[in-house]
């Protein structure tokens, strides 16, 4: 087991590794234009085009430039913006990281709970029409963009049904830190959350409807019925038992992937000031020297909780546990 | 203490109604072992997964009576049978690798069934597991109840699962193909272990099995069954050494003897089992069947009382 | 029983039983019909602009439009605040004059949504020809060659698909859509449709290799294609007629949930400005001009949307079908073993 886990540490340093190797490739290697007009941005004066080649050593070789990047990032975090000029970009990225984290928890915690559930309701009623319209809403779920998602929130409850009973607590868009102002925090919160959460509740639901429909054909659910078993019991001490395995492996894949970058349109629809947003507004100005830092901070943080993940696979499931 | 009466089970398919079971009757014994003998889609185990109240899919439909200790079994809430299982009957499956969740410990999944049926503590109920274990001969069975199943030989695992089928005592045990996945040292050893728990714990226990050779060394009795009928029934020196009916004899063709001349060439049964949904009229072993005449186009009854056989060449074999 | 069903099972082709047992799924039909709607409307994009006479690709600010012969400006002098803005028509819900309204450059959105349709289907349908293409490639010969070659295939692919896709998307996008990219081979210039077609053709490769590359290190080391090395059948004859039509069910099953996908990476991509660039227009960059509309005039957001929710609910449904159709296990169970 020890061996595993070194062995998944290895490969997680690697893929690092590759990923900061793929993220220089990408912005400073790519044909087509010279990498200080691209990091220097729109309209770059002479001097500041001057400044980046000078700060990034693009007259160094390209290993060199590698180790420049990568020190900027990791060691002395003074990688600044040439955009908004002299702005430390590291400092700011960790900055808005709370808000994120906020986000997606929350999030988490609404489709882990309705997930689980939409999942076993529909599994224990396979074939009846509750199991049929819980997928088929499980289905609109899925197909519908998260962004455009959250705008139809916003109308409902910023404009159209704002005035009504229903929507008339829901404060204007923004985030207020949960040390200053808990209350702001869970309301302007509360409709991103389900709106983020809708897709995944359906994915999970119907990933977990299928993982417990398949669990439910196995040999060893004959034998809990021999036992005399109840269905209820066999179906959450026994088939939800086995899925559980992959659920939570795509638990952590999905929440790795949302903190590290795929909560950006819901922060942009709602106004978020998270790691998202601030790459978004980055996008618009051309200032490279964020999307770098954002990409590889929040692909480090996918990669370590994927690595996770497959730590508590191997804690979930005997059979690899002793492998 | 188990009868069953014409006994029909029948889908419902895409290809219209399916009989898979077609008027089987049969009695067991208190601590009797009946051998139940038939190639694979013969109907024994569904049969016996009836007793069970195992059969549940929404297009089976299940006719006829099934009385244990006199009491209907047929038509019983699905609560009321719930409480049966594991507790009065108790069965045991073909294959030991996928039968326990792999996700428990072995004591964790016997002590779950004695704390469904019985009021008890987890602590006595997992004192309880590491007796069962000691009984089927696991040993250190006091490290056995926190191994998980892949953890386990494929014997020591069937094993598990008997020690598990016998925590509450049942008073029927339905095993269905208990050896067949094993090695043929450890089928040896498992089959002992059976006969010595009938002995201890006077079960009486349905062996369903293909292999004559079982039989012979474990029923009291052996049912004979073919295309979803019985086609013979007796004592185990009946059908081993008297067969009446023409599939019985097959069977026992298709086995190597043990002591004597061995024969060049062991026997096959010519063609194979009919499909359910195109059964021929009259005898279903016809088709194959070396002495078939004019006769056969009708159903042969099962008769003959203790020793029956559904063959209308008995009366003159 | 298993036995005994498979008996009843009236054995044909793969392709056929699979076939027949998809055109008995209704859903599945009803999605398949509904998407090639949705696919012919929106290559009639050209056809309804020129029948409407207007040109989706233009601001016309002054333009007027005849509504129950009155004639009313499309874009309306805004009657709030200080009056400088402007507001657009909204919904005629007349087809061919504004039937959606205008967008802030007092365009046709009904025009424009039948355009965005055509490019978010384009660049759904080829970069999923690119991604499962190269992907099979890739699947096959780490698969089937193993070794060195493998080794390297598979750690690259470790490295892509550890990337989350978004931000592999996004330092693409924001590094070659300023600028376009020069491969001395290819050229794209900065704003071409390709551009968006390439990057989401890429991200997404590793997610097909790596099932593929199991699949065919499975088959690799099945009984047949042992036999077939051993009989002295050349590679290229055993990984097209072996391996390549057992991993093509796997494949065929990927390319609706890969279009519905791609689809959706297309419109984020879009609404973030990095995809389909203007005047060019798809269902995502029509979300993001009537972004600023929300409140007053929601269609120019709200339709496109729809139209993203429904084609990928219809690949979604139709991917399902071919799943349960193509796979072999989802054949009907009876009780009992």
């Amino acid at each position: 087991m020890l061996l595993a886990l070194i062995r998944r540490f290895g490969q997680m340093i690697f893929v690092m590794f590759g990923i900061s190797v793929l993220v220089f490739l990408i912005f400073f290697v790519t044909p087509g234009a010279d990498p200080a007009a691209r990091i220097a941005g729109r309209n770059a004066s002479p001097e500041t085009l001057e400044a980046v080649r000078k700060s990034f050593g693009f007259d160094q070789p390209v290993w060199v430039q590698y180790y420049t990047l990568m020190k900027k990032l990791f060691v002395t975090q003074d990688l600044t913006s040439f955009v908004n000029r002299g702005w430390k970009v590291v400092p700011a990225v960790i900055d808005t990281i709370p808000v994120t984290l906020s986000l997606v928890i929350g999030a988490a915690v609404l489709w882990v709970i309705f997930g689980l559930l939409v999942g076993l309701i529909a599994a224990a009623t396979r074939g009846s029409w509750i199991d049929k319209s819980l997928m088929a809403l499980g289905l609109i779920g899925c197909a519908m963009p998260v962004y455009w998602l959250g705008e139809v929130m916003n109308l409902i409850t910023q404009s159209r049904y704002h005035d009504s009973w229903m929507f008339s607590w829901v404060p204007p868009l923004g985030y207020k830190p949960l040390t200053e102002d808990p209350k702001g925090w869970f309301l302007t919160l509360v409709i991103p959350w389900i709106t983020l959460s809708i897709l995944y509740i359906g994915l999970y639901g119907r990933v977990l409807r299928a993982n417990l429909i398949e669990a439910m054909q196995e040999d060893y659910i004959r034998t809990a019925r021999a036992k005399g078993l109840s269905e209820t019991r066999i179906m959450l001490r026994h088939a939800l038992r086995t899925s559980l395995i992959s659920f939570v492996t795509l638990f952590g894949l999905d929440f790795g992937a949302l903190v590290g970058g795929a909560a950006l349109l819901t922060e942009v629809v709602f106004g978020l000031q998270g790691v998202g947003k601030l790459t978004y507004d980055a996008l618009q100005n051309l200032d490279l020297p964020v999307i770098m830092t954002t990409v590889i901070y929040a692909s480090f943080f996918v990669v370590l909780a994927n690595a996770l993940v497959d730590v508590v696979y191997i804690l979930l499931d005997p059979r690899v546990r002793s492998a | 203490m188990l009868e069953v009466r014409d006994l029909r089970i029948s889908f419902r398919t895409e290809h219209g109604r399916v009989r898979a079971i077609d008027g089987v009757s049969f009695d067991v014994a208190e601590s009797e072992i009946l051998g139940v003998v038939g190639e694979s889609g013969s109907g024994k185990t569904i049969s016996l997964l009836a007793v069970m109240g195992l059969i549940n899919d929404p297009n089976a439909v299940i006719e006829g009576s099934i009385k244990l200790r006199g009491r209907e079994l047929i038509g019983l809430k699905a609560s009321e049978m719930r409480k049966l299982r594991g507790r009065e009957i108790a069965m045991i499956f073909q294959d030991p690798m996928t039968a326990m969740t792999p996700v428990y410990t072995i004591g964790w999944q016997i002590a779950e069934q004695i704390m469904v049926h019985e009021r008890i503590g987890k602590k006595a109920a997992l004192a309880r597991a590491i007796d069962l274990l000691a009984e089927v001969n696991i040993p250190n069975p006091r490290e056995a109840i926190e191994r998980y199943p892949h953890q386990l030989s494929g014997g020591m695992r069937q094993r598990a699962v008997i020690a598990m089928a016998l925590s509450c005592n049942p008073a029927l045990l339905i095993a269905d193909e208990p050896t067949t996945a094993l090695d043929v040292t450890v089928q040896a050893q498992i089959l002992d272990l059976i006969r010595k728990l009938r002995r201890v714990h006077k079960s009486a226990i349905v062996f369903i099995t293909h292999d004559m050779g079982v039989i012979a060394e474990t029923a009291d009795r052996v049912m004979v069954m073919y295309s979803g009928r019985v086609v013979e029934r007796g004592t185990k020196a009946e059908i081993l050494l008297e067969p009446r009916h023409p599939y019985t004899k097959a069977l026992l063709d298709s086995i190597p003897p043990l002591e004597g001349e061995k024969p060049r060439r062991l026997k096959s049964i010519p063609g194979s089992p009919p499909s359910l949904l195109d059964l021929p009229k009259g005898c279903s072993f016809g088709p194959r069947c070396p002495s078939r005449f004019d006769k056969c186009a009708e159903k042969p009854p099962l008769e003959g009382g203790a020793h029956a056989a559904a063959c209308f060449l008995k009366a003159a074999p | 029983m298993s036995d005994a069903v498979a008996s009843l099972r009236v054995s044909r082709g793969p392709w056929a039983t699979a076939l027949r047992r998809l055109s008995r799924d209704k859903a599945a039909m009803v999605c398949l019909a509904v998407f090639i709607l949705i696919v012919i409307v929106s290559l009639l994009a050209p056809a309804y602009a020129s029948w409407a006479n207007t040109d989706p690709f233009r601001s016309t600010l002054d333009a007027t439009v005849m509504i129950d012969g009155q004639e009313i400006p499309v874009m309306e002098q805004s009657t709030e605040g200080l009056g400088l803005g402007y507001t657009p028509i909204g919904p005629t819900w007349e087809l061919g004059n504004y039937f959606l309204g205008a967008d802030n450059q007092g365009r046709d959105v009904m025009a424009r949504l039948l355009y965005g349709g055509r490019n978010s289907l384009l660049i759904a349908g080829a970069s999923t020809v690119i991604t499962i293409l190269v992907a099979t490639i890739i699947g096959l010969a780490a698969g089937f060659f193993g070794g060195v070659t493998d080794t390297i295939l598979s750690r690259i692919l470790d490295v892509l698909w550890a990337f989350p896709v978004y931000l592999l998307a996004i330092s693409l996008s924001i590094v070659l859509i300023a600028h376009g990219i020069d491969l001395g081979l290819i050229t794209l210039e900065a704003g071409s449709l390709w551009l968006p077609i390439f990057i989401i053709g890429i991200v997404y490769i590793p997610y097909i290799a790596r099932p593929i590359r199991g699949q065919v290190l499975a088959l690799r080391r099945s009984e047949f294609v042992l036999a077939a090395i051993g009989l002295g059948v050349p590679e290229h004859r055993i990984l097209l007629r072996d391996i390549l039509p057992n991993v093509s069910t796997t494949l065929i099953v990927f390319v609706p949930l890969m279009l519905a996908i791609n689809m959706l990476t297309e419109s984020a991509l879009s609404f973030l400005s990095i995809g389909v660039q203007p005047p060019d227009a798809s269902w995502g960059t029509i979300i993001q001009d009537g972004q600023g509309l929300l409140y007053t005039r929601p269609w120019v957001a709200l339709a496109p949307g729809l139209a993203i929710a429904l084609t990928v609910l219809v690949l979604n449904v139709l991917g399902d079908g071919l799943r349960d159709a193509l796979d072999p296990r989802s054949k009907i169970r009876l009780g009992g073993d």
